[in-house]
């Protein structure tokens, strides 16, 4: 029995669609690559380019956009990732940024998302001359990626412009590009978180163990959890880590993401859990609080 | 071991994608976010910044604005309205729905043509104060185009007219006499308040005259999956996958119909047969493969196919021309001007199309044919299609993915339109070429040289025909075989009939190089100096003088000394305003961006300029 039988009709029209998709960019584009956040939704996307291109590997790379402030978990989980399927990876850090000591505590979440993911990422996108960038963002994560394109143009200097975006009908999409301009897909547009996690289920597919819960040295801050990763976290007057059973919905630098308080171990208990949920999953991400449409203008200046 | 993709169990989760349309002010994000929060897709830190919002924007008083659920972008919250199409996802224990939002305002059509596209169901609204409206014959005539098979008006505000049945009737007789003939397989028509969720999660007491069902329970089990399997297999072929010397399979997603290991296929256009090996995929092999499935096949045989092929069953095989009619719906600012080229791209298969001829635009509003000659922005026209090569398609009604096309800006890469493939016409099939066994090579190589188009662009009082002469008189002089064309004297003759729009511009050049193309078939060294403006235009005149060499030969002369030489007194002449549509005063001129020769006249004498082009032609094997 193959294990497509296991996925219920929606979840096999959203596969079939991304790896359409998938296989779109590598025929249109010269130089694609996939973008890697360590997430469940890259580990999706990642495994769903292992299914449009079989029996072939995928005809790009991975591309990780290294903040240095990831949890120790991901980045092990991160660099067993070539070896494990075999593909290219290819590891950038804003090095410049690095220099300057723009880090996610003194700097605030929105300097550091700017310099050390938005402009790094622009740096590998040029450095690397990619002119179509895969990316695992959702339309139904906040409210201006639901106006995204899943193939999204952006002009010179990697710039979104909302009011202009490309109409996409049925499934032929415009690939054209001039030189300087670029293109990111998002063949996961589609999928809801609860769609992301079924199918990880269903598909078996390995994700960071950060998702699941487990007692974890914590602090709480902002109304959320707060995982004391490494000894680079400053501890405020009177705070004290101290252990609790807690997992991510979502992960990105330690010190941003919040983690939630749950007793689900396994991907199974994780998708009960989640029908039961009434927190959307940005909730625990400390950047998109930061004031109104903040998501949309970090999106018109070059971030995902 | 093989295993086929099982039919949806009864009772297993389906996927419904349906669009939402209507005026604006209908209530529509109210209606999405109503149907969202009555589905229970709201949780409770959307909600928390709903509230806020809805102090600080809404239009409700500081009551929850569900709209403002959907607004996504800062502008439109700003403005309350909404300005692009928003996809929003939500699931009940039926069904999984994909939601395409699109705006109610005029200008923005092609968003709703474009969530339309990939839309089963549509749910117009009507704002039941005020009845069928232009925008809402529109909204239901678009719908058709796209190919939309089932529909649900809602009649949404019946709480400000007290529910009002006779209201309600009078709206519905009048929509279903105005959509009998479009087409549609379902029409649903129910009675709503969006704003406070009346029959749209489950049935109100305040409508006792509505016995159901309720819209969100409509929505679940609406059955849209009815479009039998009117064509047989159809394959574009996406990728072609060749890990190593032993592997070779064609990727793609099934258009429609369905496959299965041993069945004949042919690939259009060549004909060349052969037979499924295997369905591959990471999985593991599967016994069929149906519409809407990404898979890789294998072949008995290794026929040539490459990505942009349609395969189908040699049975029942898709049309194949490169003359087309088709619906087009214009989406750019610039309008749509017969005869100018742009790229096609249906399926997996791109190729450089002119519109030949636009037949009609259709009159969104009462579905009437309207002379035209051109398409604005939104409009929709009905054209003929000349595609460079012929390409393999199906008409849209008979299937949306292999019947739907788009036309890109060949400079900006805008999508400047889309179709719907009507027909094909027979013309290009019943005017076959007369095969010539004497060719240009053989009538030039008489002349000791060989054919090629010379092409001067540049402003009026540039320098084209001073140089031109003057090129034309060296190569007499040394034996070569020439013509020229020059523009003004053309327009005397051949294109005495057209002036100086910007249509009869595109028309002049198209004209222009179909005789370059004829005296260079004749072996000559054609020399054209026209002024030809738009890049788009001189683009065309290069296809169409191909395989001959073709060089554009830009006279670049700034427009102040083109005003200051004025040697026929025009720029005088249209600075006064007695001739309108003046290039570079008016019109705008499109300077080349890599023209094979420029041509810098201030401060150069004609003699040199001319030997410089002579020794390019050399350099080209053009003469010895």
């Amino acid at each position: 029995m193959s294990q497509t039988n296991l996925l219920s009709t929606h979840l096999r029209r959203l596969e079939a669609e991304a790896i359409g998709i998938l296989r779109e960019v590598a025929a249109e584009f010269r130089n694609p690559v996939l973008m890697y956040s360590i997430g469940k939704d890259s580990s999706v996307l990642l495994h769903l380019a292992l299914k449009a291109f079989y029996p072939a590997r995928p005809p790009f790379p991975v591309l990780h956009i290294d903040t240095t402030w990831k949890f120790r978990e991901m980045i092990a989980f991160r660099d067993a990732l070539p070896g494990r399927l075999g593909i290219e990876l290819i590891v950038h850090t804003n090095q410049e940024g690095l220099r300057r000591g723009i880090n996610p505590i003194a700097s605030g979440s929105s300097l550091h998302t700017q310099v050390m993911k938005t402009e790094a990422l622009k740096q590998a996108l040029d450095k690397f001359q990619f002119d179509a960038a895969i990316g695992g963002a959702r339309r139904d994560e906040e409210k201006s990626r639901a106006k995204e394109r899943i193939f999204s143009f952006r002009g010179p200097g990697h710039t979104w412009d909302p009011r202009h975006q490309r109409p996409e009908l049925w499934h032929v999409f415009n690939t054209r590009l001039r030189p300087g301009e670029s293109m990111r897909v998002f063949p996961i547009s589609n999928w809801t978180e609860l769609d992301v996690w079924q199918y990880i289920v269903a598909e078996n597919i390995e994700i960071v163990p950060l998702y699941f819960a487990k007692d974890r040295p914590v602090v709480r801050r902002g109304g959320v959890w707060i995982m004391v990763d490494d000894d680079r976290l400053p501890l405020e007057p009177g705070e004290t880590p101290e252990m609790r059973r807690v997992r991510f919905r979502t992960l990105g630098c330690y010190p941003l993401s919040g983690a939630i308080e749950s007793a689900a171990a396994t991907t199974q208990e994780i998708v009960d859990e989640l029908q039961q949920a009434r927190q959307s999953e940005r909730q625990g991400r400390l950047i998109d609080a930061d004031e109104e449409a903040s998501m949309e203008r970090k999106k018109r200046e070059g971030y995902f | 071991m093989d295993t086929a993709p099982l039919p949806p169990a009864p009772g297993e989760k389906t996927l419904l994608r349906f669009l939402t349309c209507g005026s604006v002010d209908d209530g529509k994000s109210t209606l999405i976010g109503r149907l969202l929060y009555d589905a229970e897709a709201i949780l409770t830190d959307q909600l928390e910044t709903l509230e806020r919002d809805s102090k600080k924007f809404g239009t409700t008083g500081g009551e929850i604005d569900l709209a403002l659920l959907l607004d996504g972008l800062e502008d439109e919250r700003q403005q309350g309205i909404t300005i692009d199409v928003a996809y929003r996802l939500f699931a009940t224990k039926r069904r999984s729905f994909i939601v395409a939002d699109t705006p109610g305002h005029e200008q923005y059509t092609r968003n709703m043509a474009t969530g339309a596209s990939t839309a089963d169901l549509a749910l117009l609204l009507v704002d039941a104060r005020k009845g069928i409206v232009v925008q809402t014959r529109r909204h239901a005539l678009i719908c058709s185009l796209l190919g939309i098979r089932h529909l649900v008006l809602a009649v949404n505000k019946l709480d400000l007219l007290e529910f009002d049945k006779g209201v309600f009737d009078t709206i519905a007789d009048d929509f279903r006499a105005f959509a009998a003939d479009l087409g549609f397989a379902s029409l649903r028509i129910i009675p709503i308040s969006a704003r406070f969720g009346d029959n749209v999660g489950t049935l109100s007491e305040r409508c006792a005259w509505y016995t159901g069902p309720a819209l969100l329970d409509y929505l679940e089990t609406v059955e849209v999956d009815d479009r039998a399997d009117r064509i047989g297999f159809r394959f574009p072929v996406q990728w072609v996958s060749r890990p190593d010397l032993d592997f070779r399979g064609v990727a793609g997603t099934v258009a429609a119909g369905s496959i299965a290991p041993g069945d004949p296929i042919v690939v259009a256009g060549s004909g060349v047969q052969s037979r499924v090996k295997e369905i591959v995929t990471f999985d593991g092999a599967v016994s069929r493969a149906t519409a809407g499935d990404a898979v890789t096949l294998t072949l008995t045989d290794d026929i040539d196919v490459t990505r942009g092929d349609l395969l189908s069953g040699p049975r029942s095989r898709p049309e194949f021309a490169d003359q087309l009619a088709a619906h087009v719906i214009w989406m750019k600012d610039e309008q749509l001007v017969p005869g100018r080229s742009y790229w096609l791209k249906i399926g997996t298969k791109s190729v450089p199309v002119t519109i030949t001829a636009l037949k009609h635009r259709i009159d969104v509003n009462n579905n009437a044919h309207v002379a035209a000659r051109r398409l604005r922005l939104n409009e929709i026209g009905f054209c003929n299609l000349s595609t460079a090569q012929p390409i393999a398609f199906d008409p849209y009604k008979t299937n949306r993915e292999t019947g739907g096309f788009i036309l890109i800006d060949r400079f900006t890469n805008e999508t400047a339109g889309a179709g719907m493939i009507e027909f094909a016409l027979r013309r290009a099939s019943n005017i076959h070429r007369q095969a010539e066994t004497i060719g240009a090579k053989e009538r030039a190589a008489l002349k000791g040289q060989q054919a090629a188009v010379l092409w001067f662009t540049g402003l009026s009082g540039a320098g084209k025909s001073t140089i031109a002469n003057r090129l034309e008189q060296k190569l007499v002089a040394l034996g070569a075989h020439t013509m020229l064309l020059d523009g003004d004297n053309v327009r005397h003759g051949l294109n005495r009939d057209l002036g100086f729009t910007d249509t009869d511009r595109v028309e002049n050049i198209r004209r222009l190089g179909e005789v370059a193309k004829l005296m260079a078939d004749a072996g000559l060294i054609v020399i054209c100096a026209f002024i030809s403006p738009f890049r788009a235009d001189r683009l065309m005149a290069r296809e169409s003088s191909a395989p001959h060499d073709f060089l554009e030969v830009f006279v670049d002369t700034p427009i102040d000394e083109c005003i200051r030489r004025d040697p026929k007194g025009l720029y005088a002449k249209a600075q006064s305003g007695q001739i309108p549509n003046f290039t570079g005063l008016d019109s705008p001129y499109e300077a080349p961006e890599n023209p094979e020769v420029r041509l810098s006249t201030v401060g150069q004498q004609v003699d040199g300029l001319v030997d410089g082009l002579i020794e390019t032609l050399r350099a080209r094997g053009i003469i010895g």
